[in-house]
């Protein structure tokens, strides 16, 4: 009843063809940007901003790298971090070694540094396919980091190999709270993510569709597999080059190479498949679970003990979360392997008919 | 030349327990298309739960067959609650539960047996074989002997089980077509089940050995990571491939790493397998021995 679109006509082509095509979306898009831009900061603490909502809009622009490569050119992955640490590290260096560098240049910058090396390391996926590329992909990630950690230019010949990131300023104003860090982040990520919804809706997207669904069909009606793919290469170690950079200025402000491990490619690589391959909204919802359930665990096992009095052997915790946490991931796999976007279009098609039989 | 030799048999011996864990997820991969991701954390768990034992006081004569049927256990409770309700579904969505499982796993394993690192005794000590020391002057572990002599009997006999018995047969069956095994009668639930316990079997014998060597401890989970590039080069497929690849492998890490590292700054290790086995896969990419990939439209 609430969600219904009977009696909003599309008369024309450019109505028929926007983002959301249905009112109730265009409204409860705009309730979300109203409440993450103007109600989030009036009411959230420094501390919601700097552990929850900052690593949660990072790990989905990196989730949305990722799902652009995977879910929609269907080439798995396991060296999104490795492309992270990139993004960090090439924009460090830019903001350390060119003069009054302003700092979205150096992110777009470091992006395309992230992009340059994709395209190097997705030259494989010319010829390798599925389970062989993403463990190829392995060495992206151990290659790079690796690379970090050995040649000390990148680091600036820190002993430890640990930058500290510079402040993020734009024409004099310092982003140096945790709230106006929250609101940087908030707007590259929503230019970003609308970006890539075009991207993905457009020639560009459709060619990588066809690609990841047979690219031997794909290659015979005209889509050039080279070109393809290392776009789809390109563009997504741009998004995570991207995010690891605000994840080293907006996040955490010391990095070092070994940071980005392969946990955290597997981390990103949960979100996508949590949130939904090929979904950009997928993306958001997988990062969001992801970041919130060691969080929410956190503070169960905190209330259990505090709580309830329930005595747990010290380093037990930290187990039983684990366990935890891999018994929800093969849970929600197995209730919907499709990802919780997909538990979106079930509960967007219920709605439709809520509260009337039909 | 002595000294390249001592570091080319030291790779070679250490190629072998590396194809000890690829073994085990070549058996399933070949098996039910899984690629099971948690077979590091079964080789901790196997090892953690043995030691674990043996620690109480059991002898080890007592403690691996009762770690063997505790495998077997979990063989089951893996395919009756993880892969029954996702038959069918997209190889990625098996890929990951199987990485859900590795967290599940070690954190079981740890919760079970505390986090601290245990030492394991099987009896064979880490020293120089004294014979090849005094004739050729070539350094070879006398326990990487006898793990090399172990792991050739698994193969061995792991070679003659798929070839020769019924149930070897069936998986056969099984790994060329799920539809056409079961339709002849194959219990497909079944031969999982079998699949998985001789990968907990595997992984007990590769934990043993891996144990022993290293200690059992968590960074036992990353000896998976070892095997990955001893599979691609390999082939996902093939029980020979995984010997094969983990004594190319094994060697050209070693060499590569005494040879080549200090003039790069050395810790080559890390990537030099997954580098080597990439440019394998340009010229074959279905693996050494992997089978031929025929695409139709």
């Amino acid at each position: 009843m609430f969600y219904r679109e009977a009696g909003q006509f599309k008369a024309t082509y450019a109505e028929d063809s926007q983002i959301f095509p249905i009112r109730q979306d265009r409204i409860g898009m705009a309730i979300i940007l109203l409440v993450a831009f103007v109600a989030v900061p009036l009411f959230a603490s420094p501390y919601y901003f700097s552990a929850i909502l900052i690593p949660f809009l990072i790990f989905a622009l990196a989730t949305l790298g990722l799902n652009i490569l995977t879910g929609y050119a269907g080439q798995l992955s396991l060296g999104t971090a490795a492309f992270m640490a990139v993004g960090a590290f090439a924009s460090y260096n830019f903001m350390l070694r060119i003069d009054g560098m302003p700092i979205l240049i150096a992110f777009m910058l470091s992006g395309l540094c992230a992009a340059a090396v994709g395209i190097v390391f997705g030259l494989p996926s010319l010829r390798i396919r599925g389970f062989y590329l993403a463990a190829s992909t392995l060495a992206t990630q151990f290659f790079i980091v690796w690379c970090l950690t050995k040649i000390g230019w990148f680091t600036n010949y820190s002993s430890s190999g640990v930058i500290t990131a510079q402040q993020i300023e734009i024409l004099g104003y310092a982003f140096d709270t945790p709230m106006s860090k929250y609101l940087f982040v908030l707007i590259v990520v929503s230019v970003m993510a609308l970006l890539a919804k075009n991207m993905v809706r457009s020639n560009t997207g459709r060619s990588w569709m066809a690609i990841r669904d047979m690219d031997m069909a794909a290659e015979v009606i005209g889509f050039r597999p080279m070109r393809t793919k290392l776009l789809a290469f390109a563009v997504s170690s741009f998004y995570c080059g991207v995010a690891g950079a605000l994840y080293a200025y907006a996040y955490l402000g010391t990095v070092e190479p070994e940071g980005f491990s392969i946990e955290m490619s597997f981390r990103i690589l949960f979100m996508v498949i949590i949130g939904g391959i090929g979904s950009v909204l997928g993306s958001f919802l997988g990062s969001a679970f992801i970041v919130l359930l060691p969080t929410a665990l956190n503070v169960m096992f905190h209330f259990l003990e505090k709580d309830l009095g329930l005595e747990l052997p010290s380093g037990i915790s930290s187990s039983v979360e684990l366990m935890v946490f891999g018994a929800l991931i093969i849970f929600f796999l197995i209730v919907e392997p499709h990802g919780l976007a997909r538990l979106w279009q079930i509960g967007k098609e219920k709605l439709r008919l809520w509260p009337f039989p039909h | 030349m002595q000294f390249f030799l001592e570091v080319l048999l030291g790779g070679l011996l250490s190629g072998i327990m590396y194809s000890l864990v690829a073994l085990g997820f070549v058996l399933i991969y070949k098996a039910s298309g899984v690629f099971n991701f948690a077979q590091g954390a079964m080789v901790f768990f196997a090892a953690l739960t043995a030691v674990g034992l043996h620690d109480m006081g059991l002898s080890l004569w007592l403690a691996v067959p009762l770690t063997m049927a505790i495998m077997i256990v979990l063989a089951v409770a893996i395919e009756k609650i993880v892969l029954r309700p996702l038959v069918n579904q997209a190889e990625i969505t098996l890929f990951m539960v199987t990485i859900g499982l590795t967290f599940f796993i070690e954190g079981l394993a740890q919760a079970i047996w505390g986090a601290s690192v245990r030492k394991l005794e099987l009896g064979i000590e880490d020293v120089p074989l004294e014979f090849l020391l005094d004739n050729a002057g070539i350094a070879i572990s006398q326990f990487d002997l006898v793990a090399a002599g172990i792991a050739f009997v698994l193969v061995a006999a792991l070679a003659i089980f798929f070839s020769k018995t019924k149930v070897g047969r069936a998986l056969r069956a099984v790994a060329d077509d799920h539809q056409a095994a079961l339709s002849i009668g194959i219990p497909l639930q079944q031969i999982w089940v079998i699949v998985w316990g001789v990968a907990g079997f595997v992984a007990l014998v590769a934990g043993l050995l891996w144990g022993a060597r290293n200690g059992v401890q968590f960074a036992l989970t990353f000896v998976a990571l070892k095997a990955l590039p001893v599979l691609i080069l390999g082939g996902f497929t093939s029980v020979p491939g995984a010997i094969v690849g983990g004594l190319i492998i094994g060697a050209s890490e070693k060499l590569a790493e005494v040879f080549l590292g200090p003039y790069v700054g050395g810790g080559i290790e890390g990537w030099f397998p997954y580098v080597l086995a990439l440019l394998f896969l340009l010229v074959r990419p279905e693996g050494l021995f992997g089978e031929k990939i025929i695409r139709r439209i």
